[in-house]
């Protein structure tokens, strides 16, 4: 069953008296548990896609069916609502919220959905647990390296147990002993049968990924299934 | 497929509690001198809402207080205006004073005077002489200070005694000294010290007295009068003991006024004395500039709060901005835009809350206390604060709600921003 269906995406952007083409028709879909990544040079719209199907930002014209909903035309808070019930996010520069704990930072997205504190706070250490941070969890972003932070990043993407979690370049700003970690880190989820969608520019990582989308200005031009995984 | 699938929005509750959790781990981990420093404009501002019209209505009220401390007391008794003096002045003044309650009982008897100084000093053709006019009161030395406190109003020289006869105390507005006027119209005695003898005349009888004492309040009915005892006086205008002018009686603080003044009002009769409280007995322009001032002091405080909430604004706004990346990422990770607003609400809260709660304590523990010990010397009243509990605390409910709008409005502002564009920064 695909749990991501994408049709004739197309995003422009409008700069002035230039209107730039970020997606052209783009058409995909995703079967739940997969693990796809996209790739492609600066500038393909690797980003852009990965916004569009996260329900970041609002495609130009095309449509996204995320788990069966159809996405174009709800509100802005039916997205919100979507974005906390059915999706989880890693951020190339992690994201977290300075003021919170790494405990916290995970508890925040659980209490929005309604779990009692008490609940939440077990599933939030469950996901540090997950990455192996448990010991961290009251330490301010701050206090923790870039890799650590992305751990936690990742555990916020997943306490809520989401059934898609995107991963904007989550190793971008990371050294290669780290980005491995976190790669491991993706695939265990993934082998526990998380859909994980992520961007990234890395050949080797995304070689990782069950399947490989390469684009090129704002199109698919190929699409690579990596026997790996 | 349709958006009917999409799961509702978090209750209101959820909202409300996850904006008190972010609201309460950015406040506890703000810098601390940020912190100090919104609560302390918090604090000013509430001050300038309270204390600048408090000052201004206190003006007003040193007057009123004045007024009814040192002349009116809290019930005056005068004569109809039909009548030149109380008809059984002593009935009334009787029946108050063997009334519960009642501290003090003074009776005034009054009449016009002019006054006389250095007139054995020869006098020029061209030269006036040093003559001023006033009202002559005459009174129980005794009374009127247990009533008024009028002994502690002595500037110069002593007080009156008892049955003291050929001394007056001489109201401050009278003498040069103490009132710089150079108008021609107003007449005041140019060198008169404690001790010197004035001529004063009264209808067709002129007397020398001694000037035993010189009194200085900021009340007219005491700075522009001469006194004696009310003896001497009666007996220089052919008064009968039973026929005063003015009944200023003084009660316990806390007792009912209304049952003594039936008593006194049946007594006099409807066409008889007037029998007001202070309040009913001030002057009116008194009433008049109160009312005024009360004004003044709701359109300044109207201006004060103006000015907090666009504070508060611009410190919300200004934090709500510096963090728009990080509403983006909330937004992002699906906390709603309820919650984030109410984060702010809460956090702007916290700010008025904690400037109002030391602005409180400043004022009803510092400066209200202060101004009471120390008033404001200004030329017609001893200046307070005056800032009452309700007063207060209904100013400091209007800064609440200001500040609940002051803060929800930036943080609608910045959260209606893309979602993505604040998470990239754009």
């Amino acid at each position: 069953m695909n749990i991501i269906e994408a049709k004739q995406l197309t995003k422009v952007y409008h700069t002035g008296v230039l209107d730039v083409h970020a997606l052209k028709d783009v058409s995909l879909s995703i079967a739940e548990g997969e693990f796809v990544a996209i790739t492609g040079r600066s500038g393909s719209g690797k980003s852009t896609l990965l916004y569009q199907l996260g329900l970041l930002d609002h495609p130009s014209s095309g449509s996204v069916q995320i788990d069966g909903i159809e996405t174009i035309g709800l509100s802005s808070d039916q997205r919100t609502v979507m974005r906390l019930s059915v999706l989880g996010y890693v951020f190339q520069d992690y994201a977290l919220i300075p003021s919170l704990t790494a405990l916290e930072n995970i508890l925040v997205p659980l209490l929005m959905q309604g779990d009692v504190y008490g609940v939440a706070e077990q599933k939030a250490k469950d996901a540090l647990q997950r990455v192996r941070l448990l010991d961290r969890a009251n330490n301010l972003p701050s206090q923790m390296s870039g890799g650590q932070q992305q751990r936690v990043s990742i555990a916020r993407a997943i306490a809520h147990s989401p059934k898609i979690v995107f991963a904007d370049e989550p190793t971008a700003n990371l050294d290669s002993e780290t980005s491995r970690a976190i790669l491991d880190t993706f695939l265990d989820l993934h082998t526990q049968g998380q859909t994980i969608v992520m961007v990234t520019h890395e050949p080797e990582f995304a070689a990782l990924a069950q399947r490989e989308i390469i684009m090129s200005d704002g199109v698919i031009t190929n699409v690579i299934t990596h026997k790996s995984s | 497929m349709s958006s009917q699938k999409v799961q509702s929005q978090p209750s209101f509750f959820t909202s409300l509690s996850v904006g008190w959790f972010l609201a309460t781990r950015d406040l506890a981990r703000a810098s601390r001198w940020t912190t100090l420093l919104i609560i302390s404009v918090m604090t000013l501002t509430f001050l300038n809402l309270v204390v600048v019209s408090g000052i201004l209505v206190g003006l007003i009220q040193g007057s009123v207080d004045a007024n009814k401390r040192q002349y009116t007391s809290d019930i005056f008794i005068t004569e109809p205006l039909s009548k030149v003096y109380i008809e059984d002045s002593r009935l009334l003044a009787s029946t108050a004073r063997a009334t519960e309650g009642v501290i003090g009982v003074t009776e005034r008897y009054l009449s016009s005077a002019k006054i006389e100084a250095n007139y054995k000093r020869q006098v020029q053709a061209d030269e006036t002489r040093d003559t001023a006019n006033a009202s002559v009161a005459g009174i129980s030395p005794v009374d009127e200070d247990i009533v008024t406190g009028l002994s502690s109003e002595i500037a110069e020289g002593e007080y009156l005694e008892p049955g003291e006869t050929g001394s007056i105390l001489m109201g401050a507005d009278l003498l040069y000294k103490y009132n710089q006027i150079t108008s021609p119209d107003i007449q005041v005695l140019d060198e008169v010290t404690i001790g010197d003898t004035v001529r004063v005349t009264i209808g067709d009888t002129v007397n020398e007295f001694v000037v035993k004492g010189i009194l200085d309040s900021k009340l007219s009915e005491i700075d522009l009068r001469i006194f004696m005892n009310e003896g001497e006086l009666r007996q220089l205008i052919n008064r009968r003991a039973t026929n005063a002018d003015e009944i200023a009686i003084m009660v316990e603080p806390g007792t009912d006024l209304v049952p003594i003044l039936d008593t006194l009002r049946s007594l006099s009769g409807p066409d008889g004395a007037l029998v007001r409280t202070a309040e009913e007995a001030q002057p009116k322009f008194l009433q008049d500039i109160t009312a005024t001032f009360a004004i003044l002091g709701n359109a300044i405080g109207s201006i004060g709060l103006a000015v907090a909430s666009i504070t508060i604004f611009i410190v919300i706004f200004v934090n709500a901005i510096t963090r728009r990346r990080f509403i983006g990422i909330l937004k992002g990770i699906g906390i709603t835009s309820t919650a984030i607003q109410w984060s702010y609400m809460f956090q702007s809260l916290f700010y008025a809350g904690a400037g109002i709660a030391i602005g409180m304590c400043l004022v009803f523990g510092v400066l209200k206390p202060f101004f009471a010990e120390h008033p404001i010397d200004f030329p017609f009243s001893d200046g307070i604060l005056v800032a009452t509990m309700g007063g207060t605390l209904l100013r400091a409910g209007l800064l609440l709600i200001a500040t609940v709008i002051a803060g929800f409005l930036p943080a609608k502002i910045v959260v209606r921003q893309n979602t993505l564009d604040a998470i990239l920064g754009r």
